[in-house]
């Protein structure tokens, strides 16, 4: 058995009297795609919150790479390689493919000694051209502003970021939402090609057609506890139905 | 990035030349033209606050925020080059250092209010609205004790040449010709037909517009300062110092209107604690006309030169055309809700939302 790539052990976040996420144990290996689902209210978010920075659990622990982590900030997060792509993408669509790869990274051209630094357009360019080649994602054109792109291409820009900053574990909430259903294939395609090139991918989803297309392995979420962990192919939709719904338990059984 | 779709102003500006240019001969019975050098510098003198108030509003509505307190910041700089010259020169210093003693003066007094409004903004969390509404009343009574109510006078006589003398003179006619910095020795009707080409004010702003294009459109600064006004959460998101940011915008906003206020001493040579506050609603006025959308993430430097050069021209011209003055208001009003309404249009077209 691989070293998981991410180890949770007994993660726990209350809020107030609220239990939202309830000693929740969960591993994560390399080339997997991993679908995270439960109703609304089961505690996903929440979950996905406490790896990626945003909350801090009141109890368990994180390992990444086989290193107990702690991440204080969503920055930190990120810098480790956890990429969280959120359903509003985090993108500026006033600004080009180009521009949203490199946001808060530009690359610069230094003059003078690096007194005067501008911004480094050609090669920013052809950067983010790669990135979305290596997805087998084309636009015709990269230097418009990206509020003329179709979800699903602003999805792709998405990915494409966190890809070409070395990501080395992938979450994304509901990355089909809202999207037109070629647009949903295209997505999809994506992210088998993420577990293909070996980066994991956690899918927060309750789209179920979703889970069968992608996901290798997954959880489900009642009530902020883990009710069950499945090989995708060794289960159904009915069957997840009735653990999303709280009709069936594998903690109870036990 | 100059924008297709901003053309129209381009077209606005040309037509409305040609408007005056046929208009103001015809009415004059041609005895008036619009288009002299003389009446060109005199535009170009006539925009220059407007235009300097409008650069740093330009980045700070860019930012999807608003910064009110430019005009009073204008004046209050107005006031602290005039006590900042006069006092160095009455300690004895030569015209010039006390020329730079003004511009410090004017640059370090705005830059603290920019400073104090970008605090209270990034940090604190106030609306940028509320935040610069209220610093425009507190500088409006800083500026109007600091100059005792009154114009501050008794300035070196020097210093009007800084403020109203220009890199060229062109004398039309008999014994003209074409002059480098220092202008001859006229009198009576041959100082009639001098014209000044290119005023130090004029240069100084035109350097500043350079620098501010080059900011917006060049650098990382100019890049996030699009990014936050696009959509601030995908700012912070990745990282950009967004609070920082803010803060420097707004210090670059009264800077630009302080370097306004010490332009309008030299040229007066006076400091005045009323001038900049007429100019405040011109400038965010050429600074929609020139396309910068109040909610953020659109807009450039060059639209605001246009805006301000549409303004200039629209009531210089009415005025030679002998239009009263309140026209002028009523015309330059219309402008600014026709602009955003082409501006909306284009967008309902070509099938968007709100640019950014």
């Amino acid at each position: 058995m691989p070293e998981p790539l991410l180890s949770i052990r007994g993660m726990t976040k209350r809020f107030g009297g609220l239990v939202a996420v309830n000693d929740v144990s969960w591993d994560v290996y390399a080339g997997e795609v991993v679908a995270l689902l439960g109703d609304n209210g089961a505690g996903k978010s929440t979950l996905i919150k406490c790896v990626s920075g945003v909350y801090q659990p009141d109890d368990g622990e994180i390992a990444f790479y086989g290193k107990r982590v702690h991440f204080a900030r969503p920055i930190d997060a990120r810098a480790a390689g956890i990429e969280t792509i959120y359903q509003d993408l985090a993108l500026a669509n006033n600004l080009d493919v180009g521009a949203n790869i490199f946001l808060g990274r530009e690359a610069k051209k230094r003059y003078l000694g690096g007194l005067i630094k501008t911004l480094d357009e050609q090669f920013m360019m052809r950067e983010s051209r790669a990135a979305l080649e290596a997805l087998e994602i084309y636009f015709p054109s990269l230097d418009e502003p990206i509020e003329s792109l179709s979800g699903g291409q602003r999805q792709a820009v998405a990915i494409a970021r966190a890809v070409y900053w070395d990501a080395k574990l992938m979450i994304m909430d509901e990355p089909t939402n809202n999207l037109g259903v070629p647009e949903q294939h295209k997505v999809l395609e994506i992210i088998r090609k993420l577990r293909d090139s070996g980066v994991p991918v956690i899918l927060i989803t309750h789209t179920l057609p979703d889970v069968f297309a992608v996901s290798d392995r997954l959880i489900v979420m009642h009530r902020g506890r883990k009710v069950t962990e499945k090989k995708t192919a060794e289960t159904s939709t009915e069957e997840l139905v009735q653990y999303m719904v709280g009709v069936r338990d594998d903690t109870r059984v036990q | 990035m100059l924008r297709l779709s901003r053309l129209w102003a381009w077209v606005f500006l040309g037509l409305l030349i040609v408007f005056f240019v046929i208009s103001v001969p015809i009415w004059s019975g041609g005895s008036v033209n619009f288009l002299t050098v003389r009446n060109s510098q005199n535009i170009l003198v006539a925009i220059t606050p407007v235009l300097l108030l409008g650069l740093g509003q330009t980045f700070v509505i860019i930012s999807a925020g608003i910064d009110l307190s430019v005009g009073w910041v204008m004046s209050l700089a107005s006031v602290l080059s005039a006590l900042a010259i006069r006092a160095a020169y009455n300690a004895g210093l030569p015209l010039f250092p006390s020329v730079v003693a003004g511009f410090a003066a004017a640059v370090v007094g705005a830059g603290a209010v920019g400073f104090i409004n970008g605090v209270i903004i990034a940090k604190l969390k106030v609306p940028a609205f509320i935040v610069t509404l209220g610093t425009s009343f507190i500088v409006r009574g800083v500026s109007l004790l600091m100059s005792e109510n009154t114009t501050v006078i008794g300035l070196p006589e020097g210093i009007r040449a800084y403020g109203n003398e220009s890199l060229f003179y062109s004398i039309r006619g008999e014994g003209g010709g074409f002059y480098f910095l220092a202008p001859p020795e006229l009198t009576g009707e041959m100082l009639r037909r001098m014209d000044r080409i290119l005023p130090y004010p004029v240069i100084i702003t035109a350097i500043v517009v350079a620098i501010a294009i080059f900011i917006l459109r060049k650098t990382q600064f100019g890049r996030h300062t699009y990014a936050i006004g696009g959509n601030i959460e995908a700012a912070l998101r990745t990282g950009i110092p967004v609070d920082r940011h803010i803060i420097w915008l707004y210090i670059f906003s009264s800077v630009t209107a302080g370097i306004a206020g010490f332009l309008s001493t030299l040229r007066f040579t006076a400091g005045s604690a009323v001038i900049g506050d007429p100019l405040l609603l011109s400038s965010i006025a050429a600074v929609i006309i020139g396309g910068v959308s109040l909610f953020g993430g659109a807009g450039s430097v060059v639209g605001t030169v246009i805006g301000s050069l549409i303004i200039a021209v629209l009531t210089t011209g009415l005025v030679m055309l002998n239009v009263q003055s309140f026209w002028q208001f009523i015309v330059v009003g219309a402008v600014v809700i026709i602009a955003v309404l082409i501006d909306q249009s284009r967008d309902l077209i070509m099938g968007r939302g709100r640019t950014g």
